[in-house]
Formats: C-alpha cells, structure tokens, sequence
C-alpha cells in the first residue's frame, strides 16, 4: 500500500482522482437540493488527501501529528456548531487567514529547504508562498476585525498611503529576485518577507472600508487558495497545486462578480480608492425636504390591499437582526393572500450571499428569494416594496447622477413600485456617500429607527 | 516536474473557474466557505514539513511552529466544513406553504 503511493505516477493519478472529486462536489454545489452532498464529498476528499499524504511520506508513525490534527479538528468544529450565523462573515475571514498563516509556515520550512528540494525553483516558489500566505493571513484578520465591528468601518487612510503600499511591493519584488540568485541566508529572507508581507496585508486592508467587504474577502479567500496552490510547487506536491489552483480560481470569479454588481473596477480597489468620497453638504437639505411629506396615505391600510409585495433586505437587517420580524410580515401578508417576494441584491450585506444564508437560517423558502436581473422587471408590477437596511443598492442616483461614484452600478429598481417602505436606521447616505433620492418621493413612506422595533410596531398594528 | 506542475495549476484553475460559474448567487456564502476549507488543503504539506522536522535535528522551534500550522490548517478545514455544512441544512424548501393557522 504504502509502496504504492511512493510510486510518482500512482500518485500523480490518486491527486488526479481526489482533484476530480472535489470538482465533482463543487459541481453538486450548484443545486440547493444537492450542495450538502457536494460539501461532504470536498471534506471527504480532504480526509483522504491527509491520509494517503501519511501513507506516502511514510509518517503514520509521528504521534505528533496526530495530537496537532485533534487540537484543530476539536477547535474547528467547536467553532463550527457554536458560531452565531450573524457572526459568519468575521468567521470566514479568520479561518481564511488560518489557511493563509499555515501556507506562510510551510512556505517558510519549504524556504529553509524542508519539506523541499531547495533548488531555484523551490526557493522562489516558497518565498511566494510565504509572502502571499501571510499577506491573506494579515489581511483576513484585518477584515475579520472589521467585520466584528471591532475595528472602525471607515477606511483608514495613512498619509502617502498608496506610495507606503507601492515601496512595500518594489521591496517585496527585490527581496524575491535576491532569493532566486541566493544572495541572503534564507533564515533573513525568512524574517524580511513576513515583516513586509505583514505589513503589506495590514496596510491594503485597513483603507477598505465596510462596504467593500464582499470583494475583499472573495480576494482574500482567493489569495488562500493561490498561496496553498504555490506552497504546493515548492514542495512538489501536486495535490496541493491543484486544489489550490480551484480555491484560487473560485475567490477570483467571486471577487469579479462583486465587482461587477458594485460597478468598481478590481484594479481601483487593489489601488486603495474609495467610493466613499461623499456627497455630505447635501445631507441637511434633504432631511428637511423629507419632513414635509411624511405619511399622506396610511401604510398600514395600504399594505393590506397589496397584492404583490416585495422585500428588499440589507446590511441594516443583518446589523439590527431584524430577520425574523421580517419573516414574521412575508408570513401575515401571505396570510391575507399577497404574493411575497424578496429582491436580493448581490452585494447586499458584507460577503457574496450574505442575505441569503440570512434568510434561510429563518426558513425563508429558497424559492421566494429573486436574484437582481429576475426581480427587477417585477418592481413597476409591484403594490408595496419593504426595504429593510439597505440603501446604496436601490438608490435611483446610479442610473441618473453622473458625477456620483455610484453610476453605472446595476440597482433593484425599488423607485418603479407603487408604494415604498423604508424601514432605515436613518437618511443619512449609504456607504457609497450618495443621498437617497427615493426618500423625497411621496409614495415613499419611511419608519427610521432599529429596523426590528420599526418593524415590531408596524406588524403590531398590521395586526391589531 | 516543474512544468507538470505548472500546467495542473493552470488547468485546475481554469477547470473550478467554469465550475463555480454555475453556483447561483444564492449559495455564494456556502460556496465561498467551502472553499475556504478546501484551502487548508496546506494541512498537507504542513503534515510532511513538521514529520520531517521533528524525525531530523532541526530543534524544538521548527517544530512547534510545524505543529501550529497543523493547528491552524487543521481548525480552517474543520470549521469550514463544518460551518458550511450548517449553512447548507439551512436552506430548505417548504413542503407545506402556509404552516402557521393551526
């Protein structure tokens, strides 16, 4: 057995087989009904991956490893059945910078010629792997942090901050050259490459600001995957390559699509600029503007004539977890014979599908939540559409304001319905900066406050 | 070797990439936490580096941090299967529309 998988090409088609595996459950992952398989078939893969690497390095007898592994198995499922749904975002950025912070340690034993043959190609590999694996631990726990609303949600912007950023990548590229001519003991290239790589990763995170966040944790889930796959060329396992290789192309299709759905441009966001250069003198006017149409007509008797109904989640419902009070209303007014359907934005929330596990944790039916381009030509048909927390993803200015940063970015067209109803913290603009035009509309009532007292009140009298 | 591994890279890459573009946004939490796991695929090479560590002369040092990478690989895989596989028992279709009357 163990003779078997010390055979190069035995064990170039066991990877080629596992690999396949894997694909084939990122493939069942395209179905709902069938994506707890696929999930089960990656690990399963995973498991096996881990034992035919102990068969075939002949080290199913260091004991060591196995008390390491049970630490992590403990510690991860731990975390895994104890995480609030509401926390997962921050979850997923500290165990992405987990993986980074282990491909930076093997990066550097394989740097150190461990694990490696320690010629040219290794060493360069290895010095890549470490920097990038330490760049996405950094930077995920920079974002982990952000996302726990432990740290400030604003970008953080150093003076000369994209100059500090630009010196670190020219140092970064010198210190990569240097390796591949041999010129500094790799125990220094070693302790370099962490202090810039650090560095590195903790200054490109803090500028992003919260918004942003959908896109930086697909780059950042991207970069694990990437330095797992470069790992894996400096020690010449093809296993590693290859899976990596998938987790690196999933992260970059992910961040495109974010991109996309923001209208910004990957490169803008790598080079640290913000959307956020707001419009803020404008804010005043518009509260007062606001103030001299509130409630002509009564929301509570117009919602019970509606027939067609659409919610619009965002990020407020995540933060005010105001999810099963809007639960709770899809409920009643299916009750009274409305149709209920909900809009999702795809970057509404803080990572890519973060409403949707919202939704599902309060058994919303998967088949009432509506991507943008399925729901958009549904708005104008549309009695009453709820917003709940969200505001720069419906916000009127990006198809019609020019020299606002939000132009150009695909919306949900919530303006087309009859009757809005806001249900914001407040009118203050969204991340963006943009005033909300649609709250100066008259059909468009607002109930500003904590979304899940806003909407307590208004299910009260919805049913009293 | 090199180049075979070059090419498995570049072919994997291009393989999960036509893959992940049928997930439908609705499961891009899911997904991306699943990859995420799949990520600590490290735990591989952090497994041969730290055997290899702590058989030589290389010093308690190299492999404790041989360990926390097993460690920390380890709690990545762990908790992101797990986690996502929480999230997927979440999305469920109801049988029986309106459950709430009686």
């Amino acid at each position: 057995m163990i003779e078997f998988f010390q055979n190069d090409l035995a064990y170039y088609i066991v990877s080629g087989v596992l690999a396949l595996l894997v694909m084939f459950g990122i493939f069942l992952m395209s179905k709902v009904e069938k994506a707890r398989l696929g999930n089960g078939i990656s690990a399963f893969s995973m498991l096996l991956a881990i034992i035919i690497t102990l068969l075939r390095h002949e080290i199913l007898s260091v004991y060591a490893l196995y008390i390491f592994l049970a630490i992590g198995a403990v510690i991860g499922l731990f975390i895994a059945i104890k995480v609030k749904m509401i926390e997962t975002p921050q979850l997923i950025a500290m165990l992405n910078g987990l993986g980074g912070l282990a491909s930076t340690i093997v990066g550097g034993f394989a740097l150190l010629k461990i694990g490696a043959n320690g010629d040219v190609f290794s060493q360069m590999t290895a010095i890549i792997a470490l920097l990038i694996g330490s760049i996405t631990f950094i930077g995920s726990l920079v974002a982990a942090l952000k996302l726990a609303r432990k740290m400030t949600q604003k970008p953080i912007n150093l003076p000369h901050h994209s100059l500090i950023l630009g010196c670190l990548l020219v140092l970064i590229f010198v210190l990569i050259i240097l390796t591949a001519f041999d010129l500094i003991a790799p125990i220094f290239v070693l302790m370099i490459a962490v202090i810039l790589s650090g560095l590195f990763g903790f200054i490109f995170t803090i500028k992003i600001g919260g918004a942003d966040m959908p896109i930086t944790i697909s780059l950042l889930n991207s970069l694990s995957g990437v330095a797992g796959a470069i790992t894996g060329l400096a020690i010449g396992d093809i296993l590693l390559v290859s899976i990596g290789g998938i987790v690196g192309a999933s992260g970059l299709l992910l961040t495109q699509i974010m991109c996309r759905a923001m209208n910004r441009k990957l490169f803008d966001i790598l080079l640290g600029k913000t959307s956020s250069k707001g419009s803020q003198e404008q804010k005043i006017e518009v509260e007062e503007k606001v103030q001299t149409n509130v409630v002509i007509t009564d929301p509570v008797a117009v919602i019970k004539q509606a027939k067609n109904v659409i919610i619009v989640p965002g990020y407020g419902m995540a933060i005010a977890q105001a999810q099963y009070q809007v639960k709770e209303l899809a409920d009643l007014l299916k009750e009274q014979g409305a149709s209920v359907k909900f809009a999702i934005h795809p970057v509404a929330g803080r990572m890519p599908g973060h409403m949707n596990v919202l939704l599902a944790e309060v058994d919303v039916d998967y088949d009432d939540l509506f991507e943008m381009d399925a729901i958009n030509p549904e708005f104008e048909n549309a009695d009453v559409t709820i917003v709940v927390g969200a505001n720069d993803v419906l916000n009127p200015a990006a198809r019609n304001q020019p020299d606002t940063p939000l132009y150009g970015m695909p919306i949900l067209n919530v303006d087309e319905s009859k009757e809005v109803f806001i249900f914001n913290f407040d009118l203050k603009p969204g991340y963006s900066g943009v005033n909300n035009p649609l709250y100066q509309k008259s059909n468009v009532h607002l109930f500003l406050g904590n979304a899940k007292d806003t909407l307590r009140g208004f299910l009260e009298s919805l049913k009293g | 070797m090199e180049i075979i591994l070059v090419a498995v890279f570049l072919v994997s890459t291009i393989l999960g990439y036509i893959l992940i573009n049928n997930v439908p946004s609705l499961l891009h939490t899911p997904l991306m936490s699943g990859m995420n796991a799949l990520s600590g695929i490290t735990i591989v090479g952090a497994l041969i580096a730290t055997a290899i560590v702590s058989k030589g002369t290389n010093g308690i040092v190299s492999s404790l941090f041989g360990g926390l990478a097993i460690i920390v690989a380890s709690i990545n895989v762990f908790g992101g299967f797990g986690v996502t596989d929480r999230m997927l028992k979440m999305f469920k279709k109801k049988e029986k529309r309106v459950e709430s009357h009686d």
